[in-house]
């Protein structure tokens, strides 16, 4: 709980929240310049390009997550705590995600705004979204894990964990598009996305304790 | 059995031995793989040209054998780095690093192979066909996976992350493949699907599979070579 709260504090402090969310915004802006004004078209893309820009954004805030607690020593002692390393990196995780990742998705519905989204499509999008978030962490964290030693290893660690949001984006994608065309249930979409988080959420510490102590043997 | 393939890779965990097993194998492996694959070309040449796409039929021969590899590559790094990490075995993972780029570029071959295959047929370069997209997903892991060799500069660190990803990517890979399966079923139904196609004749049958013998020996000759190489890379980083 201390070492979640100690992250919160520390992504406010630092300004990287604010920095996320302007990161979104701005590459939202750059879409219209991009696709043209037309706002039937931002419409009809609109629930597929927050996706992706969510997960653009999630991904350039991973290079915070254990650098700088690597180099200077923190995760050496995380892992002498009277605790699993790896409930210690859940809770780190766990505060990353409400630092950074939460005020993420809450921007969505201003940025949906500004790409013309149906309104009714919001709840369910950020419905979506939280479903799904908790995956994208977890994968990314798996990324940052092992490209933790290498020295501005950003785009390493995007290269890496990339691949492996296909399966969220799919099904993130698909709960709109449900939603909007077919008719047909969301539920279904929302429960697989949950199950991808709570996979992940069970799996990936080990994965990315097993990668952190790679790195620091 | 077991405990026989237990010995012999505790043998061959000693690289000298291994070196000196890999010069007399070279030879013989690159010979094999030569010899098939030119036989292979051979039997591709006589193959009748399709009635509906023509000779362009045969970059099948090419094609699948190169996507078969791109699939096995990826095992095969997973069964080797799994061995590295589980027995402590030396070998694996040099094995998995000489491996990945043969897979990488036996994936990319099967990526262009296929976009040239699919102009003429297809009429375009690419579709977002659930095939094709799943490929390019694992052409990117291995992308990851090579990139996270060569920027981690510490050997044995390197070589524990990069086996780690293997194993986290294997598990993965299942999982992407699904949700592109689905992804595409649902939003394109199967205008280009290419498992409508009859079973394949005889005729084309033969060469394809000594065309898949050819690539696999391929494949090991290469990886064998540059495991020679990954090991006169570490002695000589050791003297310096």
């Amino acid at each position: 709980m201390t070492l979640c709260a100690a992250h919160i504090k520390l992504a406010w402090r630092g300004g990287q929240t604010v920095l996320a969310v302007s990161f979104l915004f701005i590459a939202v802006t750059l879409l219209p310049f991009g696709l043209g004004p037309e706002l039937k078209l931002l419409r009809a893309l609109a629930p597929g390009l927050l996706w992706v820009v969510l997960a653009i954004s999630l991904l350039t805030t991973l290079d915070k997550l254990f650098q700088a607690d690597f180099e200077d020593g923190t995760l050496d002692r995380l892992r002498l705590l009277p605790l699993a390393f790896e409930a210690a990196l859940l809770a780190k995780l766990s505060g990353h995600s409400l630092a950074l990742v939460l005020p993420l998705i809450l921007s969505v519905p201003l940025a949906g705004l500004l790409l013309n989204i149906d309104g009714a499509l919001l709840p369910l999008l950020l419905a979506a979204m939280l479903c799904g978030a908790p995956a994208l962490v977890m994968l990314g964290g798996i990324g940052a894990g092992l490209a933790v030693s290498v020295r501005r290893g950003g785009l390493l660690t995007v290269l890496i964990a990339m691949p492996f949001y296909v399966p969220v984006l799919i099904f993130g994608a698909a709960a709109s598009q449900a939603a909007l065309s077919d008719g047909t249930s969301i539920w279904p979409y929302l429960g697989i996305l949950a199950a991808l988080s709570a996979a992940t959420i069970l799996l990936a510490p080990f994965a990315i304790a097993a990668a952190l102590r790679a790195a620091q043997d | 059995m077991l405990k026989a393939l237990e010995n012999i890779s505790a043998i061959y965990a000693n690289p000298t031995r291994f070196m000196a097993l890999a010069a007399k194998l070279h030879a013989p492996l690159w010979g094999l793989a030569a010899l098939c694959l030119a036989y292979g070309l051979y039997r591709v040449a006589y193959v009748p040209d399709d009635y509906q796409q023509g000779a362009t039929v045969k970059i099948m021969f090419v094609h699948v054998p190169a996507a078969w590899m791109a699939l096995f590559g990826y095992s095969f790094i997973f069964v080797v780095s799994g061995t590295a990490l589980v027995f402590r075995h030396p070998l694996g993972h040099v094995a998995a690093r000489a491996a990945a780029p043969v897979g990488a570029v036996f994936t990319l071959i099967a990526l262009v192979t296929g976009s040239l295959w699919g102009q003429p047929i297809w009429g375009t370069w690419w579709v977002w066909d659930a095939r094709l997209t799943s490929v390019l997903v694992l052409f990117f892991i291995y992308l990851g996976y090579i990139a996270l060799w060569q920027a981690i500069d510490e050997p044995t660190r390197a070589a524990r992350a990069a086996a780690l990803l293997a194993i986290v990517g294997f598990i993965n890979v299942p999982i992407v493949k699904f949700s592109v399966d689905w992804w595409n079923t649902l939003h394109q139904p199967a205008s280009v699907s290419r498992l409508a196609r009859p079973a394949l004749h005889a005729d084309f049958l033969y060469p394809l599979l000594i065309m898949g013998v050819g690539f696999l020996l391929l494949f090991l000759a290469l990886t064998l070579t540059r495991m020679q190489m990954e090991i006169l890379r570490q002695k000589l980083r050791r003297r310096s």
